[in-house]
């Protein structure tokens, strides 16, 4: 056997019944990658690979166990099913498990056009990455190195079913195209990068235009400094702006807040931002690259207000986290092969602003416009944030000169609620996506 | 090292398949071509609540197919192991030579087996009935909740992984090994008076399941995840500037790992992206460091008896008296830079080409006492404990973030402080290493490093070291 199908998932999950499953879910993805990469005009990596991996959830009464094989043999097939119910009878009783109630499954599954059946060869890629290159080098005399261009593509189809009926299957694909350009200066160097990507070939952004952003946020980090440790107005460009808000879209998950691991528990129905910012997540945006027509448990998506003009709505949930907390599943629950469901976001945004960010960066007298963030420096139980950063110093609403080593620091309640302006910025590069923000202070630790 | 026979057998392979598929990918226009066979076992059980609600099993298998021309590499991958499968994949792999045509079959000979078993594990923890992992956690629950009644939930899971690879190189030899790994994991959740922390401890190595009742290593996890969680409770916030930063023994060597070690790995050397590029030779730290890379170390996690293209393993002094001495090399980059092969060529699965990584990285004990090393402070930070870090290789920007630290006044450790990102200069902050202890040790065994997308298990060491001025990112301004 090389591949399920409904017949065959719904087999498994009736095998499961006999070897003493109450419930049960199947989860299969297939697919097939491509990749290469081109360094200094020449293919530095090519590779290529097809994959499948099949998941099964099993339920005994409360008790329940996951696992995973690439073995799709009948006899093999067998043995999993039965080693998973083995492992089930050997945990202990969880009294909020099991599998959501048969009518909250999806009933429609929309088309949300996550799949491109374009043909996207291996010479195209080679084609895209070199392109891409090519233009860093001609675009400054200092960029005088790369870390190369990539293209990755991916095709696939994935499958869930369970037992209380629900079946859903779709194709997606993805294509994305980054490239890493070094400048250098006075014996420094400094690389930066820039990248897109898209379920669909045809509306990617051109190598060429990917290849010059590349090569100007590279130039800009030239000459960077220290600056003094001191308080300032922080702006964070939208790529840094997208960070922030994918740490506030892991504060608002459900499996954080059952455990007592965010800052944000109990704080349904309080201001947590300004009273004109909202933030949405909504898992059914035609082609987006969170999206997805029913969840991993099979229910519905949908879009779902996290923050409505300032006031924190709703978490995201999926039907365990819920149970624990007393609330219904949002939609929201994410299923990896190899795991069991936990709360994932779709597509996470904030609203756009009204400033443009050159009348974002005018506001500030003396502050930081940051570009990039790096490290681990969250802590998610008390929203403490300290993390590096690097971009330019705001003099008398001018960029001026590159800023790096130095970290900001604050706490996400405080950050969030200082928010003072959004940009009208906003444009969807990934799954996370915000427009350009301005934070009124943080401390910046420096020289 | 292992029967190559059992692993043959074991991956469904006659030695005659694998000198016809070495054959197919072998082309003329091919400097190098291996096939890395792997097939891993894992499970885990975790607990919160008090409850240990989820088991997991994984299984997976496949082969990859790498073939090396100049600097090109051309690599594709299968989860079915057959001589069709390995043909499709080595066409891809060679498609990099842009030559149709096929090579004659390699004749394969078992090569001599490096004589250690760094690991020689009787009963992989894998094979342990789920019911003693589930046992092990609940003691866990009840010590860490014993500690402390502001101990509010716990956290633990125990994870395990039974690896089994072959290489078959172009060069005609076929080795294999068999690698274990264990880690458990503890997380408290502390809360008192509407303050709420947390607390992390955990460890593990290439071990038996019995490694973790030894010298009662889980309680001591339970119970450091516990203290750590209550010790938070208390904490000031972190002060922010340039202050003295004294870094306790262990797993702070996490700085070594970002500071140095991304930097001195040969593909980002030859490519001439590294900071250290071309610095063999010259002084890039205090002459009281010594640093090597270490993967012969037994039990340890980032230990192995080969690495992923099958290379031994070895001990490369990446920097000695405070000069740079050496990069850690994997075979594609050791042939195209002319220098040794140090055992470094290592993949996260048979999904990955290998690449230059790390192993067990560390800093050679000093001759100071620690306790003078704190009194030589006046005003400055003592951090115990780390979470992950980073480093951009190219300007030698590192972060990484404590998770337990403490304000040192007039050298004597105060305060706790909230946790706090540390930023440095890769080729620079070492050389403003003023003191080192005599207190080496290596970390508890939890350690994964990324690069490009490919996880690894690694470990870092450092004995207690004084650094003169490093930039604390607390809210805090003195």
């Amino acid at each position: 056997m090389n591949t399920i199908d409904q017949n065959l998932a719904e087999d498994i999950l009736k095998k499961a019944k006999t070897y003493g499953a109450t419930d049960g879910d199947v989860v299969f993805a297939e697919g097939d990658t491509a990749s290469v990469r081109v360094r200094q005009s020449a293919i530095e990596t090519l590779s290529k690979a097809r994959e499948k991996r099949l998941g099964l959830r099993v339920f005994v009464g409360k008790r329940s166990a996951v696992s995973s094989t690439s073995d799709l043999s009948s006899d093999a097939l067998d043995r999993f099913i039965q080693d998973t119910c083995t492992l089930a009878k050997a945990v202990v009783e969880d009294p909020d498990s099991g599998l959501p109630d048969a009518d909250a499954m999806a009933q429609d599954l929309p088309d949300l056009g996550l799949h491109d059946d374009s043909e996207c060869t291996m010479d195209d890629h080679i084609d895209q990455v070199t392109r891409c290159e090519a233009m860093i080098f001609p675009f400054d005399d200092r960029i005088t190195n790369s870390e190369g261009a990539e293209f990755n593509s991916g095709k696939g189809r994935s499958l869930y079913a369970n037992s209380r009926g629900f079946f859903g299957e779709y194709n997606s694909s993805s294509y994305s195209l980054s490239v890493s350009p070094i400048a250098s200066e006075n014996g420094k160097m400094q690389r930066d990068s820039w990248y897109t990507v898209h379920r669909r070939f045809a509306e990617l952004e051109t190598p060429e235009a990917v290849g010059n952003e590349a090569a100007r946020r590279a130039i800009r980090r030239l000459g960077a400094q220290k600056v003094k440790t001191q308080s300032a107005p922080i702006i964070f460009d939208p790529e840094a702006a997208g960070s922030l808000l994918g740490i506030l879209s892991g504060a608002v998950s459900g499996s954080a807040l059952y455990r007592d691991a965010s800052y944000l528990k109990d704080k349904l129905g309080e201001k947590i931002a300004p009273d004109w910012m909202t933030i949405y997540d909504d898992g059914r945006i035609p082609g987006g690259l969170g999206s997805r027509p029913y969840d991993g448990e099979g229910l519905p998506t949908r879009r779902n207000t996290v923050v409505d003009k300032g006031v924190l709505t709703s978490y995201l949930l999926d039907t365990y986290s819920a149970r624990k907390l007393k609330l219904t599943s949002t939609g929201n629950a994410s299923r990896g092969i190899g795991s069991g469901p936990s709360v994932g976001s779709t597509n996470f945004y904030a609203v756009a602003g009204t400033h443009t960010p050159e009348e974002i960066i005018q506001s500030v007298t003396q502050g930081f416009y940051v570009t990039d963030m790096m490290g681990f420096g969250v802590n998610m139980v008390t929203g403490d944030f300290s993390r590096g950063a690097v971009g330019m110093w705001i003099e008398n609403g001018e960029l001026t000169y590159a800023v790096d080593e130095v970290t900001i620091a604050g706490n996400l309640r405080d950050m969030f609620l200082n928010i003072e302006m959004l940009g009208n910025d906003l444009v969807f590069r990934g799954s996370v996506s915000c427009p350009t923000m301005k934070i009124s202070e943080m401390m910046i630790a420096g020289e | 090292m292992t029967d190559n026979n059992a692993l043959l057998q074991q991956f469904g392979v006659s030695e005659r398949e694998i000198d016809q598929a070495i054959g197919l990918v072998k082309i003329p226009e091919v400097d190098d071509a291996d096939l890395y066979f792997e097939h891993s076992i894992s499970d885990s059980v975790s607990m919160e609540e008090g409850i240990v609600k989820k088991a997991s099993k994984h299984i997976s298998q496949g082969v990859g197919v790498r073939a090396t021309a100049g600097e090109k590499t051309g690599y594709a991958y299968t989860d079915e192991i057959t001589l069709d499968q390995m043909r499709i994949a080595a066409k891809t792999a060679k498609y990099i030579a842009r030559s149709p045509g096929d090579g004659t079959a390699v004749a394969t000979s078992a090569r001599t087996p490096v004589a250690r078993s760094l690991y020689p594990v009787n009963t992989p923890a894998t094979e342990i009935a789920t019911k003693e992992k589930v046992d092990l956690l609940q003691k866990i629950d009840a010590i860490a909740r014993g500690y402390d009644p502001r101990i509010k939930n716990v956290m633990a899971s125990f994870a395990t992984e039974n690896k089994m690879v072959m290489v078959a190189s172009s060069e005609g030899w076929v080795v294999g090994d068999v690698q274990p790994l264990s880690r458990l994991q503890v997380t408290c959740i502390a809360e008192d008076g509407g303050v709420r922390q947390m607390g992390s401890f955990g460890g593990g190595g290439r071990s038996e399941f019995s490694f973790f009742f030894e010298e009662t290593r889980f309680e001591h996890y339970a119970k450091e995840a516990a203290r750590q969680s209550i010790v938070a409770l208390n904490a000031v916030p972190a002060p922010a500037g340039t202050m003295d930063v004294v870094l306790g023994p262990g797993w702070p060597g996490i700085l070594l790992h970002e500071a140095i070690g991304h930097g001195l790995e040969a593909d980002f050397n030859r490519k001439k992206t590294s900071t250290f590029t071309d610095r063999i030779g010259q002084k890039v730290a205090s002459p009281l460091c010594t640093v090597v890379d270490d993967g012969t170390i037994p039990w340890r996690r980032g230990s192995l008896n080969m690495d992923d293209e099958g290379t031994p393993t070895g001990r490369t002094v990446l920097i000695e008296d405070g000069i740079l001495r050496g990069y850690i090399t994997d075979r594609l980059n050791a042939r195209l830079m002319g220098i040794p092969l140090t055992g470094n060529g290592r993949r996260e699965s048979f999904m990955s080409m290998p690449m230059p990584r790390m192993t067990n990285t560390f800093m050679l004990a000093g001759e100071s006492d620690p306790e003078d090393i704190i009194r030589s402070v006046k005003h400055g930070l003592y951090a115990v404990s780390f979470g992950g870090g980073q480093v951009d290789i190219t300007n030698g920007m590192f972060v990484f973030s404590a998770s337990e630290a403490y304000l040192i006044e007039d050298g004597k450790v105060t305060t706790p402080v909230k946790d706090a990102t540390l930023i440095g200069n890769g080729p620079e902050v070492l050389t403003r290493v003023s003191m080192v202890g005599n207190d080496l040790r290596l970390d508890e065994g939890i350690g994964t490093c990324g690069k490009d997308g490919q996880s690894v298990p690694v470990g870092v060491g450092l004995p207690t070291i004084k650094v003169d001025g490093m930039t604390v990112g607390g809210t805090d301004q003195a």
